[in-house]
């Protein structure tokens, strides 16, 4: 049974993986785009995100849990002023794997890491009604006097 | 020790042949430039992904 063994050791000794997904995380955030093979992509991931879901939190102790990972105090600051607030009202997913394809040389497949631009959630919400309710009213219905209203409820909330 | 007694028929030996054949890659056409790409990856001949995303142009 695999049972409970979350993650991939990526043919690494605990302290040599942590140390590359360490560095990785720290280039991710500062180049907000990596590129690297599909495994270690899907693991920097899993770590990027605690981070910047460390970075939204904001506080003392966050700051210092993000230190023990993210390298430089520069890029930490980053991910508690800038990225937190990117990121402020999206849960989660704040990351994308695009893949390229095989690597020339070993052929490993190697894939795009990168930090999403949040689309504005209004938008989002705008296109999955006009897909789901389809009929050309609602469409219409934003763009006029009842959108200003809208706003108004949400402002409040 | 144990050997074969007859030599295996053309049919026997092409029986078992059969399944041995490759599968051929998975190819669809970017919608951007038409070329063909791997699916669920970056195009690379224009780089281009889900319409928009310009990865890096060569």
């Amino acid at each position: 049974m695999r049972h409970r063994v979350a993650g991939r050791k990526l043919n690494r000794t605990t302290s040599h993986r942590m140390a590359m997904l360490r560095n990785m995380v720290t280039s991710l955030i500062v180049h907000e785009r990596i590129r690297t093979t599909d495994a270690k992509a899907k693991e920097v991931r899993r770590l990027a995100e605690k981070m910047i879901t460390l970075g939204k939190r904001g506080d003392l102790h966050a700051r210092r849990q993000a230190l023990a990972v993210v390298r430089g105090r520069q890029v930490v600051r980053k991910l508690f002023d800038e990225l937190a607030d990117r990121y402020r009202e999206v849960q989660g997913g704040y990351t994308r794997i695009m893949k390229l394809g095989p690597r020339r040389g070993d052929g490993a497949m190697v894939s795009l890491v990168e930090l999403v631009q949040p689309q504005g959630s209004k938008k989002k919400t705008a296109k999955r009604k006009g897909k789901k309710e389809a009929s050309a009213k609602t469409k219409k219905a934003p763009s006029t006097p009842q959108a200003q209203e809208a706003k108004g409820k949400s402002a409040p909330a | 020790m144990a050997v074969p007694k007859r030599r295996q028929s053309r049919t026997r030996r092409d029986k078992r042949r059969s399944h041995d054949h490759l599968t051929p890659p998975g190819i669809s056409l970017c919608p951007q430039c038409n070329e063909p790409k791997a699916p669920h990856r970056v195009c690379p001949s224009c780089g281009f992904y889900k319409g928009r995303e310009v990865i890096e142009s060569k």
